[in-house]
Protein backbone atom coordinates (compact mmCIF):
# COMPACT_ATOMS: atom_id res chain seq x y z
CA UNK A 1 0.00 0.00 0.00
CA UNK A 2 1.40 3.38 -0.95
CA UNK A 3 2.04 6.10 1.56
CA UNK A 4 -0.98 8.19 0.53
CA UNK A 5 -3.35 5.24 1.00
CA UNK A 6 -1.97 4.58 4.48
CA UNK A 7 -2.29 8.24 5.42
CA UNK A 8 -5.90 8.35 4.22
CA UNK A 9 -6.75 5.13 6.06
CA UNK A 10 -5.36 6.65 9.23
CA UNK A 11 -7.36 9.88 8.80
CA UNK A 12 -10.68 8.09 8.22
CA UNK A 13 -10.06 5.69 11.08
CA UNK A 14 -8.95 8.35 13.56
CA UNK A 15 -11.95 10.65 13.01
CA UNK A 16 -15.65 9.79 13.26
CA UNK A 17 -16.64 12.15 10.46
CA UNK A 18 -14.22 13.28 7.76
CA UNK A 19 -14.93 15.54 4.82
CA UNK A 20 -12.30 15.62 2.09
CA UNK A 21 -12.92 18.99 0.52
CA UNK A 22 -11.51 21.92 -1.42
CA UNK A 23 -10.69 24.68 1.06
CA UNK A 24 -11.48 24.63 4.75
CA UNK A 25 -14.84 24.44 6.54
CA UNK A 26 -14.52 28.21 7.19
CA UNK A 27 -13.42 29.04 3.64
CA UNK A 28 -14.61 26.40 1.18
CA UNK A 29 -13.07 26.92 -2.27
CA UNK A 30 -15.76 25.17 -4.28
CA UNK A 31 -19.55 25.29 -4.33
CA UNK A 32 -19.89 21.55 -3.83
CA UNK A 33 -17.57 21.52 -0.82
CA UNK A 34 -19.42 24.52 0.56
CA UNK A 35 -22.71 22.67 0.24
CA UNK A 36 -21.26 19.59 1.96
CA UNK A 37 -20.07 21.72 4.91
CA UNK A 38 -23.49 23.38 5.19
CA UNK A 39 -25.20 19.97 5.31
CA UNK A 40 -22.93 18.73 8.12
CA UNK A 41 -23.48 21.96 10.03
CA UNK A 42 -27.24 21.49 9.71
CA UNK A 43 -26.79 18.01 11.17
CA UNK A 44 -24.89 19.64 14.04
CA UNK A 45 -22.11 17.16 13.78
CA UNK A 46 -18.44 17.76 14.45
CA UNK A 47 -16.18 16.80 11.57
CA UNK A 48 -12.62 16.89 10.38
CA UNK A 49 -12.23 18.87 7.15
CA UNK A 50 -9.26 17.79 5.03
CA UNK A 51 -8.28 20.43 2.46
CA UNK A 52 -7.09 18.47 -0.57
CA UNK A 53 -5.84 21.65 -2.24
CA UNK A 54 -3.11 21.76 0.41
CA UNK A 55 -1.99 18.19 -0.17
CA UNK A 56 -1.54 16.85 -3.69
CA UNK A 57 -0.80 13.34 -2.44
CA UNK A 58 -4.14 13.13 -0.68
CA UNK A 59 -5.93 14.94 -3.52
CA UNK A 60 -4.95 12.17 -5.95
CA UNK A 61 -4.89 9.35 -3.40
CA UNK A 62 -8.43 9.86 -2.13
CA UNK A 63 -9.85 9.24 -5.60
CA UNK A 64 -8.26 5.78 -5.69
CA UNK A 65 -8.98 5.08 -2.02
CA UNK A 66 -12.71 5.66 -2.45
CA UNK A 67 -12.87 4.68 -6.12
CA UNK A 68 -14.65 8.01 -6.57
CA UNK A 69 -13.55 10.66 -9.08
CA UNK A 70 -14.64 13.90 -7.45
CA UNK A 71 -14.31 16.02 -4.29
CA UNK A 72 -15.95 16.46 -1.74
CA UNK A 73 -16.12 13.01 -0.18
CA UNK A 74 -17.69 12.13 3.15
CA UNK A 75 -16.57 9.34 5.48
CA UNK A 76 -18.44 8.34 8.63
CA UNK A 77 -16.70 5.94 11.02
CA UNK A 78 -14.36 4.79 8.30
CA UNK A 79 -17.13 4.13 5.78
CA UNK A 80 -17.42 6.04 2.50
CA UNK A 81 -20.84 7.71 2.28
CA UNK A 82 -20.57 9.62 -1.00
CA UNK A 83 -20.16 13.05 -2.53
CA UNK A 84 -22.27 16.18 -2.19
CA UNK A 85 -25.17 14.93 -4.35
CA UNK A 86 -25.61 11.85 -2.17
CA UNK A 87 -25.19 13.93 0.99
CA UNK A 88 -27.94 16.30 -0.19
CA UNK A 89 -30.32 13.48 -1.15
CA UNK A 90 -29.71 11.71 2.16
CA UNK A 91 -30.09 14.92 4.12
CA UNK A 92 -33.39 15.77 2.44
CA UNK A 93 -34.69 12.26 3.10
CA UNK A 94 -33.59 12.39 6.76
CA UNK A 95 -31.23 9.49 6.09
CA UNK A 96 -28.01 11.32 6.86
CA UNK A 97 -29.17 12.07 10.39
CA UNK A 98 -30.27 8.43 10.70
CA UNK A 99 -26.84 7.24 9.63
CA UNK A 100 -25.11 9.56 12.11
CA UNK A 101 -27.43 8.38 14.90
CA UNK A 102 -26.98 4.72 13.98
CA UNK A 103 -23.23 5.09 14.05
CA UNK A 104 -23.50 6.99 17.32
CA UNK A 105 -21.64 10.04 16.12
CA UNK A 106 -21.53 12.75 18.77
CA UNK A 107 -23.18 16.11 18.14
CA UNK A 108 -20.90 19.11 17.82
CA UNK A 109 -20.39 20.81 21.16
CA UNK B 1 -25.78 24.35 -29.00
CA UNK B 2 -24.50 21.16 -27.40
CA UNK B 3 -20.74 20.95 -26.94
CA UNK B 4 -18.59 17.97 -27.78
CA UNK B 5 -18.29 16.65 -24.22
CA UNK B 6 -21.98 17.11 -23.61
CA UNK B 7 -22.77 15.00 -26.68
CA UNK B 8 -20.21 12.37 -25.68
CA UNK B 9 -21.73 12.07 -22.20
CA UNK B 10 -25.23 11.88 -23.60
CA UNK B 11 -24.23 9.11 -26.03
CA UNK B 12 -22.44 7.07 -23.35
CA UNK B 13 -25.36 7.33 -20.93
CA UNK B 14 -27.92 6.55 -23.62
CA UNK B 15 -25.99 3.47 -24.68
CA UNK B 16 -25.27 2.16 -21.16
CA UNK B 17 -28.54 2.81 -19.38
CA UNK B 18 -31.41 2.97 -21.93
CA UNK B 19 -32.85 5.83 -19.89
CA UNK B 20 -36.50 6.85 -19.88
CA UNK B 21 -35.33 10.33 -19.01
CA UNK B 22 -31.94 11.87 -19.71
CA UNK B 23 -30.83 15.42 -19.24
CA UNK B 24 -27.21 16.53 -19.57
CA UNK B 25 -27.11 20.13 -18.42
CA UNK B 26 -24.09 22.34 -18.99
CA UNK B 27 -23.77 24.56 -15.90
CA UNK B 28 -20.41 25.99 -16.92
CA UNK B 29 -21.64 29.52 -17.57
CA UNK B 30 -22.77 29.77 -13.94
CA UNK B 31 -19.22 29.00 -12.83
CA UNK B 32 -17.47 31.43 -15.17
CA UNK B 33 -14.26 32.73 -13.59
CA UNK B 34 -14.46 30.21 -10.73
CA UNK B 35 -11.32 28.15 -10.01
CA UNK B 36 -12.62 25.14 -11.92
CA UNK B 37 -13.48 27.15 -15.04
CA UNK B 38 -10.95 25.99 -17.64
CA UNK B 39 -12.24 28.32 -20.34
CA UNK B 40 -13.62 25.52 -22.54
CA UNK B 41 -17.22 26.26 -21.60
CA UNK B 42 -17.54 22.57 -20.69
CA UNK B 43 -16.29 22.38 -17.10
CA UNK B 44 -19.45 21.92 -14.99
CA UNK B 45 -22.33 19.58 -15.74
CA UNK B 46 -25.39 18.09 -14.14
CA UNK B 47 -26.70 14.72 -15.27
CA UNK B 48 -30.31 13.80 -14.57
CA UNK B 49 -31.06 10.22 -15.53
CA UNK B 50 -33.89 7.77 -14.94
CA UNK B 51 -33.23 4.17 -15.91
CA UNK B 52 -34.50 0.72 -14.95
CA UNK B 53 -30.82 -0.26 -14.56
CA UNK B 54 -30.84 1.63 -11.24
CA UNK B 55 -33.68 -0.39 -9.70
CA UNK B 56 -32.63 -1.97 -6.43
CA UNK B 57 -29.29 -0.12 -6.41
CA UNK B 58 -28.17 2.18 -3.59
CA UNK B 59 -27.42 5.86 -4.20
CA UNK B 60 -23.73 5.10 -4.00
CA UNK B 61 -24.01 2.22 -6.47
CA UNK B 62 -25.99 4.34 -8.95
CA UNK B 63 -23.41 7.10 -8.93
CA UNK B 64 -20.62 4.58 -9.30
CA UNK B 65 -22.42 3.11 -12.32
CA UNK B 66 -22.75 6.55 -13.93
CA UNK B 67 -19.13 7.47 -13.17
CA UNK B 68 -17.93 4.14 -14.57
CA UNK B 69 -19.94 4.59 -17.77
CA UNK B 70 -18.42 8.04 -18.27
CA UNK B 71 -14.84 6.75 -17.93
CA UNK B 72 -12.28 9.53 -17.55
CA UNK B 73 -14.78 12.37 -17.94
CA UNK B 74 -15.83 12.91 -14.27
CA UNK B 75 -13.14 14.70 -12.28
CA UNK B 76 -10.62 14.71 -15.11
CA UNK B 77 -12.06 16.06 -18.34
CA UNK B 78 -14.92 17.70 -16.48
CA UNK B 79 -14.18 19.65 -13.30
CA UNK B 80 -17.56 19.07 -11.69
CA UNK B 81 -20.33 16.62 -12.38
CA UNK B 82 -23.50 16.55 -10.34
CA UNK B 83 -25.45 13.31 -10.73
CA UNK B 84 -29.13 12.70 -10.06
CA UNK B 85 -29.77 9.05 -10.88
CA UNK B 86 -33.11 7.35 -10.27
CA UNK B 87 -35.00 4.20 -11.08
CA UNK B 88 -38.43 4.75 -12.69
CA UNK B 89 -40.19 3.82 -9.44
CA UNK B 90 -38.36 6.38 -7.28
CA UNK B 91 -37.88 9.25 -9.73
CA UNK B 92 -39.12 12.62 -8.48
CA UNK B 93 -42.09 14.04 -10.37
CA UNK B 94 -39.99 16.56 -12.32
CA UNK B 95 -38.02 13.66 -13.84
CA UNK B 96 -40.78 11.12 -14.31
CA UNK B 97 -42.04 12.33 -17.67
CA UNK B 98 -40.63 10.63 -20.77
CA UNK B 99 -37.65 12.01 -22.72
Amino acid sequence: MSNSQERIAQIVNDNDVVLFMKGTPYFPQCGFSSRAVAILEHCQVGFEGVDVLQDQEIRQGIKAYSDWPTIPQLYVKGEFVGGSDIMMEMYEAGELQQLLDQKQVAKAS
Amino acid sequence: MAGELEREMRDLLQKNFEPSHLNVINDSARHHGHSGDDGTGESHFTVEIVSPHFSGQSRLARQRMVNAALGDIPGQRVHALAIRAFAPEDAPSDLSHPV
